[in-house]
Parts: C-alpha cells; sequence; structure tokens
C-alpha cells in the first residue's frame, strides 16, 4: 500500500489546537501481519526501542552475575569458562544490541521525522528492513548461549588470535560474528535513512541551523555510521573466511597479521562511541532548554563542537592500542586530548542553558543532568588514558572499566531522560514522577558506588576479565563496594518496571505538549496520526512550537536565528 | 538547493585528507591509511555530487529559505509506502543466510529463496504503487 503525502492538506492551522481532530482512516492489515508489515517510522522506533531496553536489561542481568562472582576473591559461583562467556556476552550484547540500536534507531526513529516536519522516513521500507535485520542479530546473539560449548568468549573486542578457529571453536563464536554482521548492515541502513530524511524531507523554512540539537546530532551521527560500520563488517567478514575458508589475514601462521584486526575494530569502535554518545548529546540538548525555559545557549557552537567531535574521531583510534608498541603514539594522543575541547564546549553550553534559567526538576531533568555529571567524570578520566604514560600504567585495569562504564552508564541515564521526556509524546501519557525520581536517584548514585572503586581498584593493580584475585584478598572491599553501587543500578531498574505498569494502571493524559516545549514534534498530537502531521506551523527559528504558543515573543521573520534568540528571550 | 549539505560533507572530506596526510607521511602505516582514504571518498562523492547539483540547478528549496512559509512548500512530498511485508520477508532470508554461515549450507535453501521473493515482491510492489 501506498499513500502520496500532498503538503497542501497539512495547511498551516491559525488557532490553536484544531489539529489533530481527525485521524488518517486506514484500512490495512491488522494484528501480528499490521506488525510485521509496518513500515511506519513510529512504529518501527518503538519496536527498536522495546527491543534495545530488553537489551539492556538482559545484558544488566548478566553485570550481575559477573559482580556477584567478584564480591570475594576466591569465589566459585562461576567458572572461569563461563566467567570469560559472561563478560564477552555482556559488553557485546550492551554495545551492539543495547546502547547502538537505542541511541541511533530507537527514539532517533521516531523523533528525528517527527523534528523535521517529515511524513516519514525518507525509505520506510528500508527502515523496516533495519529493524528486522537487528532483530535476527539479537536472535544469533543470544542463540549463542545454547550452542554447544557455549557462546563467544573472547571479549566483546573479538581480538585475534583468540577469534582464530582453533582457540575458538564452535558454533558460538560463528553466531557471534553473524550476528555483528546483521546488525552491522542493519546499522548502515539506519544511516543511511537518517541522512536522507534530514537531507531531503524537512518542512518549508527548516534550514539546517534550525534544525532541533537532537536532529543535528542525529544526522552526525548517520554520516559516523556510514563511515565506521562499513569496516567492522568488512573485518567480521575477514575473520569468517580465516575461521572457515583457509585464510589467513589476521593469523601469523601464513603471513596473516592479528594487528590489522585491532585497526579495523577500532577504527570503527572508535567512531562508534560517537555514535553512541552523540544521540544522547542530542536528547538532553532537548531536555534541558525545555526545563531550563531558556533557548539553548550557543545552539551554533553547540553544532560545531558535534561536528568537530566527530571529524577528530576519525584520528584517535589507536589510543586503544597504545600498549601494542606498534603505533603512532603522539599522533593518537595529541588527536584525543583534541576532543576534550569541543565536549568541554557542550559541557559548557549545557550549563549555560541552566544557568539563571527557570530550573523544573523533573525526572528527565534529573537524568539530564545525571547525565552531564557522570558524562563528565567518564571524559575526565579519558583524558588520562589519552596519555600514554598513564595509558600504560593502567591499560586492561580496572581503571579502563570504570573509565568506560562511567561513559555509558551515562549514557543509560542519558537514554532514560529521553524516554521520560518523549515518553508523553509517543503513548500520550506521562510516567509518574515519583517512582522516576525513586529510580533517578538509585541510577545515580549506583552508578557511582559501581565506578568509584574501579577506579581505585584499577591504580592498585586490578586486572580486568579477572574472575579471581586470591593473590590479593585486600581488594575485597572495594570490590564489595562496586558490586553494592551494581545491586542499586538493578533496584533503579526495577523502579523503572514498577513505573512502567502503575502508570499502565493509573494513566495521567500528557495533551500534545506537556512540557511547553520547543521542536516540531509536540505541535502535532500525542500520539501523532498516521504520517504525522495535520497541520505544521511556520518555521521561524529553532525552537517553531514555542514560538506558536508564545506569540508575545515574536522570533525574527529573517534568517539569523542567533539574533532570533536575542530577542524572543523568554524568562529573565 | 542541498547548498550547506554539500558543503559540510566536502569540509569532512578535506578534514579527513588532511589527517590522512599527516597520518601517513608521520606513521607510514597501511589499514590506517587506507581506511582513511575511505573517509576522504565518504565526504567527497556525495559532497560533490550534492554541489554538482546546487551549481546546476541553483535554486533553494522552501527548506532551504528562512522565510519560506508552509504554503511555499505544498505540493507532493512523495508516496510514502504504508505497509509492507518484503522488508520482512527480505530480513528473514539475511538471518537464514547467517545461520548458513554457522550450522550448514543447506540453509541457504530458505535464505536465498526467501530473499528472491522479497526482491521480486518489493519491485512488483513498487511497480503497482508508483515511485515509492
Ligand atoms: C548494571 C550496570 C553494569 C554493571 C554492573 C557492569 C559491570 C561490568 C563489569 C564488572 C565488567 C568487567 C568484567 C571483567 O573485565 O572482568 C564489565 C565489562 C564491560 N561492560 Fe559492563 N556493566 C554495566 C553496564 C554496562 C553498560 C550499560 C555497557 C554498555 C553500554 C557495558 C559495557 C561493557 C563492556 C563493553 C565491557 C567489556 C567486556 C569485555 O571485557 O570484553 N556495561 N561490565
Ligand atoms: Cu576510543
Amino acid at each position: 500500500m501506498t499513500d502520496l503525502i500532498e503538503r497542501h492538506d497539512i495547511e498551516s492551522s491559525d488557532d490553536h489546537g484544531d489539529h489533530g481532530v481527525s485521524h488518517h482512516d486506514h484500512h490495512g492489515p491488522s494484528g501480528l501481519l499490521k506488525w510485521l508489515t509496518s513500515t511506519d517510522h513510529k512504529v518501527i522506533g518503538i519496536n527498536y526501542t522495546v527491543t534495545s531496553v530488553l537489551m539492556l536489561i538482559l545484558g544488566g542481568a548478566l553485570a550481575e552475575i559477573i559482580r556477584a562472582q567478584l564480591v570475594s576473591p576466591t569465589s566459585t559461583l562461576v567458572s572461569f569458562a563461563q566467567y570469560n562467556q559472561l563478560f564477552t556476552m555482556h559488553g557485546s550484547i550492551m554495545i551492539y544490541l543495547f546502547a547502538g540500536p537505542f541511541a541511533f534507531a530507537g527514539l532517533a526513529n521516531y523523533m528525528v521525522p517527527l523534528q523535521i516536519g517529515a511524513p516519514d522516513m525518507a525509505f520506510p521500507r528500508l527502515n523496516a528492513l533495519s529493524y528486522w535485520l537487528y532483530l535476527g542479530g539479537t536472535i544469533s546473539m543470544v542463540l549463542g548461549f545454547f550452542a554447544t560449548g557455549g557462546p563467544a568468549a573472547f571479549g566483546w573486542v573479538g581480538y585475534a588470535p583468540l577469534t582464530s578457529a582453533v582457540n575458538a571453536p564452535g558454533v558460538g563464536p560463528d553466531l557471534w560474528i553473524g550476528a555483528l554482521m546483521l546488525t552491522g548492515f542493519s546499522a548502515i541502513f539506519s544511516g543511511v535513512n537518517l541522512v536522507a530524511t534530514i537531507f531531503y524531507l524537512r518542512a518549508p523554512g527548516m534550514t539546517l541551523f534550525r534544525m532541533p540539537i537532537f536532529t543535528w546530532n542525529m544526522l552526525v551521527t548517520g554520516l559516523l555510521i556510514l563511515l565506521a560500520f562499513p569496516v567492522l563488517t568488512a573485518a567480521l567478514v575477514m575473520l569468517y573466511c580465516d575461521r572457515h575458508f583457509g585464510t589467513h589475514i589476521f593469523e601469523v601462521q601464513g603471513g596473516g597479521v592479528p594487528i590489522l584486526w585491532q585497526h579495523m575494530f577500532w577504527f570503527w569502535g572508535h567512531p562508534e562511541v560517537y555514535i553512541l554518545a552523540l544521540p544522547f548529546f542530542g536528547m538532553v540538548s532537548e531536555v534541558i532548554p525545555v526545563f531550563s525555559k531558556k533557548p539553548m545557549f550557543g545552539y551554533k557552537g553547540m553544532v560545531f563542537a558535534t561536528m568537530t567531535i566527530a571529524a577528530l574521531s576519525l584520528g584517535v583510534w589507536a589510543h586503544h592500542m597504545f600498549t601494542t608498541g606498534a603505533v603512532l603514539l603522539p599522533f593518537f594522543s595529541i588527536m584525543s586530548l583534541l576532543i576534550a575541547v569541543p565536549t568541554g564546549i557542550k559541557i559548557f553550553n549545557w550549563i549555560g542553558t541552566m544557568w539563571k534559567g527557570q530550573v523544573e526538576y523533573t525526572s528527565s531533568m534529573l537524568f539530564a543532568i545525571g547525565f552531564v555529571i557522570t558524562f563528565l567524570i567518564g571524559g575526565i578520566t579519558g583524558i588520562y588514558l589519552a596519555s600514554p604514560p598513564l595509558d600504560f600504567f593502567t591499560h586492561d585495569t580496572y581503571f579502563v572499566v570504570a573509565h568506560f562504564h562511567s561513559v555509558v552508564m551515562a549514557l543509560v541515564i542519558g537514554a532514560m531522560a529521553g524516554i521520560y521526556f518523549w515518553g508523553p509524546k509517543i503513548t500520550g501519557y506521562k510516567l509518574h514522577e515519583g517512582w522516576g525520581k525513586a529510580q533517578f536517584w538509585f541510577l545515580f548514585i549506583g552508578t557511582q558506588v559501581f565506578t568509584f572503586p574501579g577506579y581505585w581498584l584499577g591504580l592498585k593493580g586490578m586486572a580486568r576479565r579477572m574472575a579471581v584475585y586470591p593473590n590479593n584478598p585486600s581488594w575485597q572491599t572495594l570490590n564489595d563496594w562496586s558490586t553494592i553501587g551494581a545491586i542499586m543500578i538493578g533496584i533503579s531498574t526495577l523502579f523503572f518496571i514498577i513505573n512502567l505498569l502503575v502508570s499502565w494502571r493509573k494513566p495521567i493524559p500528557a495533551g500534545d505538549n506537556p512540557w511547553d516545549a520547543n521542536a516540531l514534534e509536540w505541535f502535532t498530537t500525542s500520539p501523532p496520526p498516521h504520517h504525522n502531521f495535520l497541520s505544521l506551523p511556520p518555521v521561524r527559528s529553532e525552537r517553531p512550537t514555542w514560538d506558536y504558543y508564545h506569540p508575545e515573543h515574536p522570533a525574527l521573520g529573517h534568517g539569523d536565528h542567533v539574533s532570533g534568540h536575542a530577542e524572543q528571550k523568554v524568562s529573565n | 538547493m542541498l547548498k550547506q549539505e554539500s558543503y559540510i560533507l566536502i569540509a569532512f572530506g578535506i578534514f579527513a585528507g588532511i589527517i590522512g596526510a599527516v597520518y601517513w607521511f608521520w606513521g607510514h602505516e597501511d589499514s590506517g591509511g587506507v581506511m582513511l582514504v575511505g573517509a576522504i571518498l565518504l565526504g567527497l562523492m556525495p559532497g560533490l555530487y550534492y554541489y554538482y547539483w546546487y551549481r546546476r540547478s541553483g535554486g533553494q528549496r522552501p527548506e532551504d529559505r528562512p522565510d519560506a512559509t508552509v504554503a511555499d512548500g505544498a505540493g507532493t512530498v512523495d508516496a510514502f509506502p504504508s505497509t509492507s511485508i518484503w522488508p520482512f520477508v527480505l530480513g528473514s532470508g539475511c538471518f537464514f543466510f547467517v545461520l548458513a554461515l554457522v550450522f550448514g549450507i543447506w540453509l541457504l535453501v530458505p535464505g536465498l529463496s526467501l530473499v528472491l521473493a522479497a526482491f521480486i515482491g518489493a519491485t512488483a510492489e513498487s511497480r503497482r504503487g508508483g515511485s515509492v
């Protein structure tokens, strides 16, 4: 079935609230077939969000087992082999199946077309294919648990030669490779869709420099996906050939180069860090201005910072390989340190937005602030690691584990900011604030209690990927604190589930624009009708919905939104 | 039309070129060099293509003009599919491909059948439904 979208039936409406009365009538398939055949970006976005959050819960459950094993120096809860499988599957599920898909295909899929006034993604069927590939990848990865010989156990980075047919026999590792191929293609298609949608389907008047920051970040994320993921997929094909077709690309015997895997993996892997992070930067950049009742401080600086981060992330991959002794240390060190500059600009702008604003501490805002703080901790410890002398000392210790968990847990906190902020748009109902705040405090404090002992343990010399530490019983106290933090994080997840149930049983209707927000998604109904908009407001700044509902602060009628900003200053 | 868009991509390609040049002449390392050439192409190929179209058509789309009104954007946006089973069929086919890589070549039979069915089905669907 095809719908021809004509813009003149989306006429500019003059009086408030008349949009969204008559829903597009649709005679399509129903039930399961409706779900299988949907190419609506909103359905696909929800599919992605739900699947990836389930993967977050699964990955989190594995993490709790890891932390339970580490409570005593000689614990025997799991065997050494099982421990290897646990951290491998934990890392793989979290990175490949939760963080990435949630970030660039979940809420983004739902919100980007809405934010730019588009009826759908540019290639709706490709978008649906992305999801099915991702689901296939998820199933392959999880099938690994049922494989004879167990799932992959060579770490989420799959370094050669651990992945060779001799060292990692069996179907578990092949399922891991297959899962990554499927999710890799799915990511590439999402990237294509994001870029094409943002280039071609913006509403009239929505110039690039009036796009919401979230949409900007998704554009840059899409470009980074196109840069990085093909390299990973190529490396996986090469790895598969090594394992099954007798090539020796990554194997020393036969003339291959194991370190080539590391180059290719991290050429994807570091940009991947920003593919994960930029969407969440974007989310909190939507949340913070709305709950500070101010426009974004330094809009152009924010866009510039996003682009700089993405561009620099091209030249930093081997900071993960300092200790191989085979990479250009000064080059990668300087490039990595430079990334701190645009990241600092972002932190500065978020604080500047809150500064002297009328900050309203909703759950969403708390999560956004929690994101900024936690990401800052991860970023600062990253600066240490970018310096080779310090990295030689801390490489492969718990310092590194703590560093990247500050970063990824910041992403989890940012994800919650997005869910509490946009949930009302997606469902039409708000989540409960009380449970939301309880969840926030457990998640936020739990994260710090979980990571801080890690930094310390790392400096004491505790290596990562060790199931026991019998020679260093004094490390137990710090490990136990870390486990307490992990349990708090687990409890916060429980609060989240309770909140979903409570909000479902006792719904709080949200209305179309519950937060008096800025971007176009708040102009249509909650949830939006099929193909999104029955009417569009004129776009005269980067906050068209806010302008529409606040005619007393007219945005300038001409191009420069920065001066427009100055004149539409709201509060104080 | 697509002017700023093309500038972003070209700037990205040039930046990758600078990094690539420094890396290559300083580090003499092949794999990174090759991948950075890929990055240059990723920026320049679509960027120059867009630039070419911008120079040829010159005009501005309503979404490029800060003063465009909703009426300026009137007309057909595009035809959008509202439902289609073929992405699911194609996705399942790819899933069987991967299972074939893992469990044995015979799984290519369902894999290939599904992929072919999806190619034919989706093409026919596009014909029927206009430009999808
Ligand atoms: C409940 C929260 C979490 C806890 C308690 C936790 C715990 C851990 C621990 C203890 C390790 C180290 C295992 C070892 O080296 O022996 C680890 C590794 C890892 N975690 Fe987490 N984690 C959590 C959340 C996350 C999230 C949200 C992500 C990513 C989005 C993530 C990604 C990883 C990765 C990539 C590794 C490395 C695996 C490897 O060494 O191959 N974790 N986690
Ligand atoms: Cu990195």
